[in-house]
């Protein structure tokens, strides 16, 4: 049965506006052309590739649902479970079900810590024991581990290379196609990078991306390849499953912040007088506040009113959920008034260009000029900024977490998988594969985004264009 | 001058009221004071006299906004407007909700964070100087394009993960600092060299990366090609030059942060276990003590106004081309 949050609909909604974006913009050239200049970028596209790989995991993750009970004899009707799962749990559910009993380290076959166990003939030994899960398939791990373990990823990288070589073989071909050109001709200009669109770094990038999720996928089968975390659960599927808080908390809260934002910031530039007054005055109070303190004001008093009215949510992720979803809120809040400022400057000074005279001498109405001769030309500030903002978003998600008024403390974010991790810093040997986990996933997240968004900068802002 | 800074600190008044009213209406009447009794109580079954007893021991049972019982002015000031949020205005905080002198933590605990702001703060500007010089002295070489690349890299770790390292580095794998803690007198150098290196290293990235900007900007100037023109060597464009002018935007980037340095910064204080305001708000936040998160916001607006005010101050001071009027 289909169980959709609130983060999850407005996720699609964004989708949405992003491919109705994409279809407007397809026509206009001026708007495909700084595109154009973003895709010459083999940095930009190689980018691109691992954020829409991170997408991709994260809409996965946000179609919910309630799955089916086996069905009950005596009436045959289909019973849901009260868990709610997302497609992505679905897939992944051999790394979500294999719970060890506490800590075990990255491909370990015995636990982290040492139990008492009872030998057959009836003694009593501290030793550490076999992992339930992890290298249990192995009957003597310390000299057969190794071996198993390059063999099985060797082996899952040859079928990763397969399936890269049939994506490049379909995307040159389509490309043949599409350009009525001979493969070998577009083979040749894809490995001197002369195409259009640098397809050759996006296929790079691509085929590791491919090449390593085929032999992550196929050693989960048999190990925890980033270990297992306090109460044995997998932290590689908690990594992945922190994909989808993370890309929320960086997109929502500009979808969120970007009405107000926009319509205020010209509103401001282009009425002037009281209007002007008003939401200066407006901005510079919130602006005012420190961000983290209005957010941690913001969170208290949403826990204070959680805890008051704890009978109204079914369950505890669709609380979690809530909370999520509050958070971008009041993100969005505290962030909109700088692109707001920076609207109002920028609309101030169209609002004397000529073309805006000529309109306004025409008798154009005053919402027809907003719409159609000066929001088109912020719109690459507004574009700029959503970019810019999206890495700081996702690093403050993990700041927040760790001040604990970030995201829910039983949602799996990297926030909280830091927070958790940090009180185990100080044990012998050190519990490191938690922090190394988030570290990984977020750095390469943040990473792809600021590489991307700068690229995009240099494509969209007019004056860095200029100085070309 | 003075005419124009008495109209600026009369404009501020405003702002400062409506941070009031929005922090009030935040803690008063989204969450009215019975469910913040409630949640300190701990309990969704308290009793209706656990309530009032707490309400009445911290100053929450008063009317909201007017009280009607009361003779004259106090109509108005026998209020928890007035009592909890306009006293803020003449900086008297009052207790917290665990029943402490807010204003005296304040006066304590506002130099330790200074002990850690001020030096990351100046340390922090001049390294990303000297980078941000060095890179653009190489414009357009492998150093510019891998400094740039370094810079991204850099900014893209989250602050968490530099605070980790370091403590890890430096304290656990080669002893040189304690981890955390905090002492008084020269005593506190060394707990405070870790985080001072943390905060440096971990505005490398972002801060290198925006000196570039600001000074390759400066170098397409027209003064910059006189300069060259006139044989001037490429050392003496920059320090004499560039650097002078790319002072002037740099200037108002730090003196706006310059009255927040009192509020010390949260993550680096509470990892480093030192007792500034950053960690004092992290603690109002985790015990959910309304009072103290009050103040801090109500604080931390004034020190931003004031920043505002200085940065237009310091305008007229380092640009002779900006008058105040």
């Amino acid at each position: 049965m289909l169980f959709l949050f609130w983060t999850d609909v407005l996720i699609f909604l964004l989708v949405g506006m992003v491919l109705i974006f994409v279809l407007y913009a397809r026509r206009r050239e001026h708007l495909r052309a700084p595109w154009r200049e973003v895709g010459r970028s083999g940095v930009a596209m190689g980018s691109l590739v691992v954020l829409v790989f991170y997408v991709a995991i994260g809409l996965l993750d946000s179609i919910h649902f309630r799955p089916a009970l086996s069905p009950n004899e005596d009436n045959g009707q289909v019973k849901y479970a009260n868990e709610i799962v997302s497609v992505f749990d679905w897939l992944v559910t051999p790394l979500k079900i294999r719970e060890e009993k506490t800590y075990s380290a990255p491909f370990a076959a015995f636990l982290y810590t040492k139990e008492t166990v009872e030998l057959p003939d009836g003694r009593q030994r501290r030793q550490f024991p076999r992992l339930k899960y992890g290298a249990s398939h192995l009957t003597d791990p310390e000299t057969e581990k190794t071996t198993d373990i390059v063999t099985t990823g060797m082996l899952a990288a040859v079928k990763g290379l397969l399936v890269w070589g049939v994506l490049c073989t379909v995307v040159i071909a389509a490309l043949g196609k599409w350009k009525h050109q001979a493969l070998r001709s577009v083979l040749g200009q894809m490995r001197a990078g002369q195409t259009t669109v640098r397809w050759r770094s996006m296929l790079y990038t691509l085929g590791v991306l491919v090449v390593l999720s085929f032999v992550a996928a196929d050693l989960s089968m048999k190990y925890h390849i980033l270990g297992t975390d306090k109460v044995g659960e997998n932290v590689f599927y908690q990594a992945l499953k922190s994909i989808r808080t993370g890309l929320v908390i960086g997109t929502l809260t500009t979808l969120i912040m970007l009405p107000f934002a926009v319509l205020l910031g010209l509103m401001a530039g282009y009425f002037r007088g009281w209007v002007d007054d008003v939401i200066q005055y407006l901005y510079t109070t919130l602006s005012s506040i420190p961000g983290v303190l209005l957010i941690a004001a913001a969170v208290l008093i949403l826990q204070v009113y959680l805890d008051n009215h704890a009978d109204e949510f079914s369950s505890v992720s669709e609380r979690a959920d809530l909370r999520l979803l509050f958070l971008c809120l009041i993100l969005g809040v505290t962030s909109w008034t700088s692109l707001c400022r920076y609207l109002r400057g920028e609309t101030l000074k169209l609002r004397e260009v000529d073309y805006i005279q000529a309109a306004t001498a025409l008798g154009v109405r005053h919402f027809t000029i907003l719409t159609r001769h000066i929001l088109p030309n912020v719109m690459h500030i507004v574009l700029i900024t959503v970019v810019l903002d999206f890495s700081a978003l996702v690093l403050a998600e993990a700041v927040l977490s760790y001040v604990q008024i970030g995201v829910d403390p039983t949602m799996n974010s990297w926030g909280n998988m830091i927070n958790s991790a940090r009180l185990e810093m100080a044990r012998e040997p050190i519990v490191w594969w938690s922090l190394f986990s988030a570290f990984i996933f977020m750095f390469s997240l943040v990473l792809a985004a600021n590489l991307f968004s700068d690229a995009l900068r240099d494509a969209f802002d007019p004056r860095l264009r200029q100085q070309r | 001058m003075i005419a124009y800074i008495v109209r600026r600190l009369l404009y501020a008044m405003p702002i400062l009221i409506g941070v009031n009213l929005l922090t009030f209406v935040l803690f008063f009447v989204v969450n009215t004071p019975d469910d913040i009794a409630r949640s300190q109580l701990g309990d969704r079954r308290v009793t209706v006299q656990a309530i009032d007893t707490w309400k009445r021991s911290h100053g929450y049972h008063k009317p909201m906004i007017y009280n009607g019982n009361a003779q004259g002015f106090g109509k108005l000031t026998d209020t928890v407007f007035f009592q909890k949020s306009l006293r803020l205005f003449a900086f008297d905080f009052g207790r917290s909700d665990s029943g402490r002198d807010i204003g005296y933590d304040i006066g304590q605990r506002m130099w330790p964070s200074l002990a850690i702001a001020v030096p990351t703060l100046v340390v922090g500007i001049l390294v990303n100087i000297t980078f941000g010089l060095l890179i653009a002295f190489f414009r357009g070489t492998y150093i510019d394009f891998w400094g740039v690349v370094t810079c991204v890299i850099l900014l893209s770790v989250s602050s968490l993960f530099y605070i980790i390292g370091g403590q890890y580095l430096l304290s656990k794998l080669f002893h040189l600092v304690p981890i955390s803690g905090y002492d008084t007198g020269v005593n506190a150098f060394k707990f405070l060299l870790l985080p001072v290196v943390v905060g440096v290293v971990s505005g490398i990235g972002s801060g290198t990366r925006w000196y570039r900007t600001l000074f390759l900007e400066e170098i397409g100037k027209d003064y910059v090609r006189t300069a060259r023109a006139k044989g001037l060597s490429e050392q003496r464009v920059l320090f004499r030059h560039v650097l002078r002018n790319a002072l002037i935007p740099l200037l108002t980037g730090i003196v706006v942060v310059l009255p927040l340095l009192f509020m010390g910064s949260l993550i680096v204080e509470s990892f480093f276990g030192v007792p500034g305001l950053g960690s004092y708000t992290i603690d109002g936040i985790q015990r959910q003590d309304f009072a103290i998160v009050r103040s801090m916001v109500f604080l931390g607006s004034v020190l931003y106004i004031i920043g505002l005010l200085l940065t237009d101050i310091s305008y007229t001071l380092v640009d002779p081309r900006v008058r105040l009027q």
